[in-house]
């Protein structure tokens, strides 16, 4: 029986650290990725079709028309729905073997212990820096590992985050950018997803290389993606040693 | 001494669109005062009014950020690349 549920994921489990069991350790993950936009989509989507055994999708907005360049799991019929109701309506039919759960609201240090507390790993799908910090903050202080991805027009970035063994968000950043409408088009957080999203599956199934302490750049005008260096700072308020 | 200069999206509207430039400069403080005389703006978009690193503003001296070096006073060498990577916020 076993072998008929798993089928869909039979071309996966060949790769070396895969197999039954890496798939068991996907279906026994609970994965939350906060925001489902332009980022939040595409990770869902192949975080879905991977078979990850439980799903939160978390977001505050409804859909609107001018998300539609970017924000795949959300169609034109679709505008006015709560994003996590779009999204999720489409996930469940794309992959019925997941258990997905919509969260309608905003993330704050209120509610995020509340809607985290069972996720193995935490994605950043956000759009905006103070509810990243809340993220990171939450994140360090729960020791669960925190797979970054941020965008700006044609450049991406993406890091992931294990507590107080690599840089968190605040080693990296002191604060957050003054807040503006950014430009975007659809392929550039398109790509940063699907890192997001490998990453995670490397995670979960405990192999290769996760971006730790690298700092990934990725610019799709000059197609180059450029690695930096990252340090904890002793002095860091989140995971320094003062905090 | 000429560098390479990364510029990051949310400024390349002041460089003409240039994702690279290369400017003169014995350290990261006069890479960014020869940013300022061939592209006007662009320092006060990351330094604060005391000329120090904005901070959601960091500096990498190839894959080093410069707050484990010697700050904006990191000496350049030949082939050295300056990259400017500010925070971004989008996502969505």
């Amino acid at each position: 029986m076993k072998e008929n549920v798993w089928l869909r994921y039979q071309r996966q489990m060949l790769l070396d650290g895969w197999g039954e069991e890496g798939q068991r350790k996907l279906a026994n993950a609970h994965v939350a990725v906060v925001g489902a936009g332009g980022l939040g989509c595409p990770i869902d989507i192949y975080l879905v079709a991977a078979g990850v055994g439980k799903l939160t999708v978390i977001d505050a907005d409804v859909v609107e028309e001018t998300n539609l360049n970017r924000q795949v799991l959300h169609w034109s019929n679709d505008i006015g729905k709560p994003k996590v109701q779009s999204a999720v309506e489409k996930l469940r039919q794309f992959n019925p073997q997941v258990e997905i759960t919509p969260v309608h609201g905003h993330l704050t240090d209120e509610t995020v212990d509340d809607w985290l507390k069972d996720a193995d790993i935490i994605v950043d799908a956000l759009d905006n820096f103070p509810t990243r910090q809340v993220l990171n903050r939450y994140a360090v202080k729960t020791r669960k590992p925190l797979v970054h991805g941020a965008i700006y027009g044609w450049e991406g970035r993406a890091t992931t985050i294990l507590p107080y063994e690599t840089a968190c968000l605040a080693c990296l950043f002191e604060e957050g950018p003054p807040p503006s409408v950014f430009p975007v088009v659809g392929t550039t957080p398109g790509m940063i997803a699907m890192i997001q999203a490998t990453e995670v599956l490397k995670l979960l199934l405990g192999i290769g290389e996760p971006l730790f302490n690298r700092y990934l750049i990725y610019d799709g005008l000059t197609m180059t993606f450029k690695t930096v260096k990252l340090r904890r700072r002793p002095d860091c308020p989140v995971c320094g040693s003062s905090s | 001494m000429a560098v390479k200069v990364r510029i990051p999206a949310p400024l390349q509207s002041l460089t003409g669109g240039a994702a690279e430039v290369e400017v003169q400069g014995r350290t990261v403080r006069e890479v960014i005062d020869a940013l300022e005389r061939n592209y006007a703006g662009i320092k006060a978009r990351l330094c604060d009014e005391n000329g120090e690193l904005r901070r959601f503003v960091n500096v990498f001296v190839n894959d080093q950020d410069i707050r484990f070096l010697q700050g904006l006073d990191t000496e350049l060498g030949e082939n050295d690349e300056v990259s400017i990577i500010p925070a971004i916020a989008g996502g969505n």
